[in-house]
């Protein structure tokens, strides 16, 4: 029950047999095979991820922790292996520095919510950047309205990477925290997190990294970037919708207040005071998504079975081979391009609007996402309103992006472009 | 020409499209031949609310009949606008109200007005017949 590992255990990358672990591949749309390009707003499932959600409510569900019978026990082994398991693929010195929460979302409030209470007075400075989520921004400014302090921002270049002199300029006795996007959701660009937490640290300064287009693509080694959170969602990584995990540094988890109050994050209640329980389940009110931590489990050792190598070699081989066909294509312009980037394409095409590309996109049965992808602030710095988005991964082929050229070609001659 | 009329006649062009592509040609053109309404119209106030695609929407009454000015970013939005000016604009407002918009079933174009998608279709026919509605009431408590 345990295992749930990838028993097909490949040195280099079979496409073909990997489209066959995720069933909602094989369907077609519109009469057409499905192309699914928009991985960055959620990635599809393989089939032991379904499989074993289906089994845990099939055999298996019961609440977890404190039960008596043998149908809990046996949930909650499961659960406490799922966050092993996010330790192991995070490389995180303690199983406790692991937080299962509903997503990145929710991780990042966790962190606005709880280290704000701890530590920032009026007059404090939060360094984020302009590349980043909402979900990176806006906690931080409730934060900010709550404490008084104030929210910095580090530019990008028209490449859209980071400059990191703005940013060291920025640093300063009043910053409390840096929280920057490892991976920009609508960029592609891959920031160098670990001089950025460097720099931070030099000032005493603690960094969280927002890693929801990160951590699909790549080894992530929370040690080894030495931050001091990491956030990532379960749906980004081919595991469930509703599961996500917070990474933090244990001195950090213990010395902040919780976040929400509720059941199972308590040791004592008494209506005059309220101690809570240790680490990670004082960060976890009331009854854990359990069956969608033991799915991303799930999803972690399917992806390690393939090997996160395999998968940044191959998904780069997509990001070389797209680049230079869609440049190639009169008209395009080509949004993201850091030298270091993951494979997402952001475009427009001539003066068509970005959804009316969409719109025909998807008549052709090709799944991208347009508008601003929840970065206004960043589109600002181009000073268009958004984009169309295809974000790639390892099930995706050159062929889908040949498909895409040439459904981009037909609607510029729809428009006479 | 009565809105029932103006529909069929919709539907009767349509029926030469046997694929999405004529039909998205066709709202291509569309879309493209609409006028742009008056620069002064297009303010913050008079744009369709939560929608990706900037769309906005202005309304005057005249001899007891409405009269719409609507004008959006996307070529195709503007190509479905120009249909519901040709079937809603200048008509009577209890016309309006009541109408029931079957044209879009029938030339096959019925999942761009859902709720579901980020675009304004859906917000800007409930405007339409709320604006309309809203007018009527108005003339019948004046009387």
């Amino acid at each position: 029950m345990d295992e749930t590992k990838n028993t097909h255990k490949i040195s280099a990358l079979d496409v073909i047999k990997i489209r066959n672990d995720f069933p909602i591949l094989s369907q077609k749309v519109y009469g057409e095979p499905l192309i699914y390009f928009d991985n960055g707003a959620t990635t599809q499932k393989p089939r032991v991820v379904i499989d074993i959600i289906n089994k845990l409510h099939s055999e298996h569900n019961s609440n977890v922790h404190r039960g008596v019978h043998y149908l809990s026990d046996q949930l909650t082994r499961m659960y406490e292996l799922a966050r092993g398991k996010v330790q192991d693929y995070l490389n995180a010195m303690h199983s406790h520095e692991i937080i299962f929460t509903s997503g990145v979302t929710a991780s990042i409030n966790t962190v606005a919510f709880s280290f704000g209470e701890a530590y920032v007075k009026e007059n404090d400075e939060i360094i984020v950047s302009e590349m980043e989520h909402h979900s990176n921004i806006v906690p931080w400014q409730m934060m900010c309205k709550r404490k008084g302090a104030k929210l910095r921002v580090v530019p990008f270049n028209d490449k859209g990477e980071l400059l990191l002199d703005e940013y060291k300029k920025l640093i300063n006795p009043k910053t409390k925290l840096v929280a920057v996007v490892h991976v920009s959701n609508s960029l592609g660009t891959i920031n160098p997190v670990k001089e950025i937490v460097a720099i931070a640290h030099e000032n005493n300064v603690p960094v969280l990294i927002d890693g929801a287009q990160a951590i699909q693509h790549q080894k992530v080694d929370v040690q080894d970037i030495d931050c001091d959170f990491y956030a990532f969602s379960g749906h980004k990584i081919y595991g469930p919708t509703g599961t996500g995990v917070l990474y933090g540094k244990e001195r950090w988890l213990k010395e902040m207040p919780p976040y929400q109050g509720g059941g199972d994050m308590i040791d004592r209640v008494r209506f005059e005071h309220t101690t809570y329980d240790e680490l990670p389940f004082k960060f976890e009110a009331g009854t854990p998504n359990y069956i969608g931590a033991v799915g991303l489990g799930a999803a972690l050792d399917y992806l390690t079975g393939i090997g996160l190598d395999n998968i940044k070699n191959y998904e780069k081989k997509l990001l070389d081979y797209g680049t230079a066909k869609l440049t190639a294509l009169n008209g395009l312009k080509l949004y993201g391009t850091a030298e270091n980037k993951t494979c997402i394409f952001s475009f427009l095409l001539n003066n068509i609007h970005s959804y009316d590309v969409g719109m025909l996109l998807d008549k052709m049965s090709i799944a991208v996402r347009t508008g601003h992808h929840c970065t206004q602030p960043l589109w600002e710095h181009y000073k268009i309103e958004g984009s169309i988005r295809a974000s790639l991964v390892f099930y995706n082929t050159l062929e889908e992006i040949d498909s895409l050229y040439e459904a981009l070609k037909k609607i510029q001659k729809m428009f006479n472009e | 020409m009565t809105i029932q009329e103006i529909q069929e006649e919709i539907i009767n062009e349509f029926k030469i499209f046997d694929n999405w592509m004529d039909k998205y040609n066709c709202l291509i053109k569309l879309g493209k031949d609409l006028p742009p309404i008056d620069s002064k119209y297009k303010t913050e106030d008079n744009l369709i609310k939560g929608c990706q695609v900037k769309t906005w929407f202005h309304f005057t009454f005249k001899d007891g009949k409405v009269f719409y000015d609507i004008d959006s970013i996307s070529i195709i939005i503007k190509g479905f606008i120009a249909l519901l000016i040709r079937v809603l604009s200048g008509q009577k407002p209890e016309d309006i109200k009541n109408a029931d918009l079957y044209f879009i079933d029938k030339i096959g174009l019925r999942e761009n007005f859902s709720p579901l998608r980020a675009n304004s279709l859906w917000k800007l026919v409930n405007r339409m017949k709320a604006e309309a509605a809203l007018y009527e009431t108005k003339m019948n408590t004046s009387k």
